[in-house]
């Protein structure tokens, strides 16, 4: 009965399977980023980034073209947007920030909102359709988790450096302003891989929940890591099994599971004695 | 021999404004140097500039004969905050262990070699029992040692320290203090950035700053009493109860913080 509950939603039905490999996927990538996102205090510019490519990819939806290749047109134009505003501005870069997330955002419900045609795509851009995943979304998918992987592991001592302080990654022979653009390039990739199975506004969620979750416990960054992704893959599993025995948005109920297991873990750490005091 | 440091008309600022300008010293290899002056003197903006973290707004500066940062294994840097937030999940082994990057770049292995210069520096600074305890869970104190041997491991020919002694206490003020005398008489150069006129009497040399040069010698020669008013804009002497000012200047009211 309970293995039933558990096992038979995806042993059953293969759109299930696909989401589940999907999920777990999504939860790799966003573990490993969402730990820099996190340590190095950039959920803001990953929030803009989730939400930047909204325009992106509904001006590919009305040119016919995949809406991938906008979200990745939308995010470069982003951080790009970021830099320059930074550059060329005395404001600050949250301040940069904020105001191209609202205008892309805005423009992006904008064009959405004249095309009658696919108006009803908004609600799939912004919350996933991870239930709908084909095979080549999850090769496409694999492919990226791989690419970040691969340059979390070549560039893990600059963002180390980068996290302690990024004047010791610039004494050290990593320059900061190269390995932050780097790390930015990784949120914009995970974003925009992630946009078709939990959507522009649950990417996000997914980015940071987990990795706040780790952080509560975790004493070195590689456990950090592992422990993000393994807490977004066990959201994706009992978020799809929500969705599948209660009929509810299967985006919405994996970050929703993401966010339970943070508070649970929150909670916990206050009950325990902290960890390691060697005051 | 080539100079540890050679600066030539040097002007040092922030976004093109100079903060000291005209500056000019040679720090040779195994010389102990004391940059003073009160906050926003520009000692820190010079330290910055000698790592490479600043560009110069005008004059030269040469390390070992090349650019600053030209040669990241042969200097070590210790800025006087380090932005480690509460959650940095850090041990005090791996903090120490940054230090060696430099000499591996991305992809090489820490050699055994490696892995002796931390040892032996978090034995120097006495954070060896500390090696597993996270860097979030030390007192101010416990982590500035960690912070120096951070330094002392990269076994750089220059270092650069922004206020080594903050929050250490007197037993390891002393110790860090025998440490820098013994690595400048191996030939290493030092450069510590401070506001104590007790620390700068016992190095080689001193360059007294107030938004400009006010002396720059050795140590003996330089630590006046007119030259710390000019620096300070008061001088204190020790007297039975504390220290009495007995001569003002100037305020530095007006002083931002560099």
């Amino acid at each position: 009965m309970i293995l039933d509950c558990l096992v038979t939603p995806f042993s059953n039905n293969a759109f299930m399977l696909n989401a589940l490999l999907a999920g777990v996927l999504v939860s790799i990538a966003c573990g490993i980023v969402g730990t820099f996102v996190v340590l190095r205090g950039l959920a803001f510019i990953g929030d803009a980034l989730a939400h930047g490519v909204l325009p992106g990819v509904a001006i590919a939806m009305l040119l016919g073209l995949p809406g991938m290749l906008g979200a990745a047109v939308g995010a470069l134009g982003m951080i790009f947007g970021i830099g320059f505003i930074t550059r060329r501005s005395n404001l600050s870069s949250d301040t940069a920030i904020g105001l191209l997330f609202v205008g892309m955002l805005a423009l992006g419900v904008a064009i959405v909102s004249r095309s009658h045609a696919f108006s009803g795509d908004l609600v799939r851009i912004l919350f996933g359709e991870i239930l709908g995943i084909r095979t080549s979304e999850l090769v496409t998918q694999l492919a990226a988790t791989l690419v970040i992987a691969a340059l979390a592991v070549a560039c893990h001592r600059p963002f180390l450096l980068l996290c302690f302080s990024p004047e010791q990654a610039e004494v050290s022979g990593f320059p900061p302003r190269r390995y932050h653009a780097i790390m930015l390039l990784m949120i914009a990739l995970t974003v925009v891989v992630s946009f078709r199975t939990v959507g522009t506004l649950l990417v996000f969620g997914m980015l940071l929940a987990p990795a706040a979750s780790a952080a509560l416990f975790s004493r070195k960054i590689i456990t950090m890591v592992l422990s993000a992704s393994g807490i977004g893959a066990g959201s994706v599993y009992a978020g799809l099994l929500a969705s599948y025995h209660f009929n509810i948005a299967a985006g919405a109920a994996i970050t929703l599971s993401a966010s339970v297991v943070f508070f649970l873990l929150l909670a916990l750490r206050q009950l325990l004695p902290p960890l390691g005091a060697a005051r | 021999m080539t100079a540890s440091v050679e600066a030539r008309g040097l002007g040092v600022g922030y976004q093109g404004e100079t903060v000291v300008a005209d500056i000019g010293f040679t720090l040779e290899p195994g010389q102990l140097l004391a940059l003073v002056g009160s906050n926003g003197s520009g000692k820190t903006t010079l330290l910055k500039t000698i790592a490479g973290l600043l560009p110069p707004t005008g004059g030269a500066i040469e390390v070992f004969g090349g650019k600053p940062l030209s040669r990241p294994a042969g200097v070590a840097y210790m800025g006087q905050f380090h932005p480690t937030s509460f959650m940095l999940p850090l041990r005090v082994h791996d903090v120490v262990s940054m230090a060696r990057f430099a000499r591996h770049g991305l992809f090489g292995r820490l050699s055994a070699a490696d892995r002796r210069a931390v040892q032996e520096a978090m034995a120097v600074m006495g954070v060896e029992q500390l090696s597993h305890a996270p860097l979030n869970a030390l007192s101010g104190g416990q982590r500035q040692r960690v912070f120096l041997a951070q330094a002392f491991a990269r076994d750089a020919d220059l270092i650069l320290l922004d206020e080594p002694a903050a929050n250490l206490d007197g037993a390891a003020r002393g110790i860090y203090r025998r440490h820098l005398r013994a690595l400048t008489e191996t030939g290493r150069s030092v450069i510590i950035a401070t506001h104590d006129i007790d620390e700068a009497a016992e190095c080689d040399r001193t360059m007294l700053l107030a938004h400009r040069v006010v002396a720059y010698g050795v140590s003996a020669e330089i630590l006046t009493q007119k030259a710390i008013l000019s620096t300070f804009g008061m001088v204190g002497k020790y007297q039975e109860g504390g220290i009495v000012i007995v001569e003002r200047e100037h305020a530095h009211d007006d002083c931002q913080d560099h």
